[in-house]
């Protein structure tokens, strides 16, 4: 009877081992290692952590990595809430746009690749043709800013649906009711906002704020794709920089540098997590 | 509310010009993407969709992409419907522990794993099989299942369980006979994000593929980073590579907050 539980679990710890664990266990391996092709690996204790640390094209990479997704947020979740209070909440329009606000999310990377390159080129491109006639000279691949600002554009298009339908769902749980007491007791717009209904969306925009943080710390194909992480390095985001040196075999360098970047994108989930887990006790309360 | 639905149809206008740039530019022939700037094809072109459904490459490349997503989506529920299960109805040592520690995995960039899952697949004979992609990502796409499947179980009342044990069900024909069906909806909200990720995922597929599995995604990115870039072509592929989600966005709209929001909304 008390092993039935694991029983349940043996074939996702099995598939777990072999997609998480094992891989897991070699980057941390590698990470104590001075790895060159062809040679035998060198134990080096924690050398690596030391030179990562040390390195500031890694502590640039991070920083920069921090600043994304720090706009990132600040930009997708005033701006999803915004849209989802303008949403419908009843009647055919309501499917409509939600199925519309779909759509962005279901593009595989690679081709929101496509579309911004289309769209950014500098010789094709839309933006660089309307931003000329505004008398701004737009150039994603020589100009650092606007690569950088570009990545950012692109992740908002690509996400703030995510936190637009999180919030909706949110208001959609919130009972009429509660909006008709505060319209009897004389509340300003603003005020029904600030103390009904935001106070009701915290746990899913806790949510979503964990979600899109998590995703937007991983951010890869973008700055692939778009820019291929230049100017220089404006836009060598943490995924790609992990990436590129995994790609020159600096197995060891790329294992250290891997489990660093892991363990912050962990721990600052963890933090966030607690706060939804918490949540659902306060409702009760 | 009238300035509301002005608000929400800008934004769905802004939304999708992007979209409805790469759909003309697929329909352009390459003469006018590249000397000339056209809000609506001077003349509509089906010859990049031909090009694509005549080149084996491309053929194969969808071939293989549906291929491995399905082969995830089954082993996915195979392991994710009893975990969530055992999550869902049974106390036991550690459990919180594990459930977080699974998620951890949905957090993990993938690049991590990309040399690892390489040399891995090289030594259990793996590499550039079907088998592989579908195996790797199970790494993201287990956790979250078994995240969503335990919310919808977590919905259904353990009276249910017990009554049907005391009517003298055996465990095995009372999951499949009442249990499944109740968890049914949640089933296919839980196959449709498995497909979803599977499909757009594009670094550990590009990393574990070579020439027999390559997938449609790669194909694409292949494409972007030649000189000279056909950009009819790789629009056109872009366009066919987002049918299906457009296909299936209909039946799961009401649970997509849902499945993005690890089967916590």
């Amino acid at each position: 009877m008390r092993q039935r539980p694991w029983l349940f679990l043996l074939p996702t710890l099995a598939l777990m081992s072999i997609s998480a664990f094992i891989p897991l266990m070699a980057v941390i391996n590698y990470s104590l290692h001075t790895i060159f092709a062809g040679s035998t690996p060198e134990f080096v204790g924690l050398q690596n952590y030391a030179d990562v640390m040390g390195d500031a094209q890694f502590r640039g990479a991070l920083l920069r990595q921090l600043t994304f997704s720090l706009l990132a947020l600040l930009i997708e979740i005033p701006l999803g809430v915004g849209i989802a209070l303008c949403m419908p909440r009843k009647g055919s329009a309501v499917g409509l746009s939600l199925v519309l606000l779909g759509i962005p999310l279901l593009i595989p990377y690679n081709v929101v690749g496509i579309v911004w390159r289309l769209f950014t080129q500098s010789d094709i491109g839309v933006i660089p043709r309307f931003l000329a006639v505004l008398g701004y000279d737009y150039n994603v691949s020589l100009d650092a800013t606007d690569a950088f600002m570009t990545i950012l554009l692109v992740d908002v298009w690509h996400w703030t649906p995510l936190v637009v339908l999180l919030a909706y769902a949110g208001l959609q749980a919130i009972p009429q009711t509660f909006y008709q007491a505060a319209e009897v007791d004389g509340a300003s717009a603003w005020k029904t906002f600030r103390y009904v209904t935001l106070p009701k969306l915290r746990s899913v925009l806790t949510l979503g704020l964990l979600i899109r943080f998590m995703d937007s710390f991983k951010v890869y194909s973008e700055p692939l794709l778009l820019t291929g992480g230049g100017p220089g390095n404006a836009t060598t985001f943490m995924s790609l920089f992990v990436a590129r040196k995994a790609e020159a075999y600096e197995l060891g360098y790329a294992g250290a540098s891997s489990i660093i970047y892991l363990y912050v994108v962990i721990v600052m989930s963890y933090i966030l997590f607690q706060f939804i887990n918490r949540s659902p006790e306060e409702r009760r309360a | 509310m009238k300035k509301r639905s002005i608000t929400l149809t800008a934004y769905f206008l802004l939304l999708f010009v992007p979209i409805y740039w790469m759909v003309i530019t697929s329909l352009k022939t390459d003469v006018e993407i590249l000397q000339s700037f056209t809000l609506f094809p001077q003349k509509i072109t089906f010859e990049n969709y031909r090009e694509i459904f005549t080149s084996e490459v491309w053929r194969s490349s969808f071939i293989n992409s549906i291929t491995y997503v399905l082969l995830n989506v089954v082993m996915t529920l195979m392991a994710a419907i009893p975990a969530a299960y055992a999550f869902s109805r049974w106390k036991f040592r550690g459990d919180h522990h594990l459930f977080f520690w699974l998620l951890t995995n949905r957090m993990a960039p993938a690049a991590v794993f990309m040399v690892p899952f390489t040399e891995l697949y090289y030594m259990l004979n793996i590499y550039d099989t079907h088998f592989a992609v579908a195996l790797a990502h199970c790494l993201f796409n287990l956790p979250l299942t078994i995240w969503i499947l335990e919310g919808f179980m977590s919905g259904i009342p353990k009276e249910i369980d017990e009554t049907a044990f005391v009517d003298g069900y055996r465990f095995p024909r009372f999951f499949r006979k009442i249990f499944l069906p109740l968890i049914a909806p949640g089933i296919g909200v839980g196959a449709f994000f498995c497909f979803t990720f599977s499909w757009v995922e594009l670094i550990l597929a590009k990393a574990l593929t070579l020439t027999e599995a390559k997938p449609v995604v790669v194909t694409l990115t292949v494409g972007i980073g030649a000189e000279g870039v056909k950009w009819g072509l790789l629009a056109s592929a872009g366009v066919l590579t987002i049918i299906p989600g457009i296909l299936v966005v209909y039946f799961v709209r009401n649970y997509m907050a849902k499945g993005f929001a690890l089967g916590r909304v």
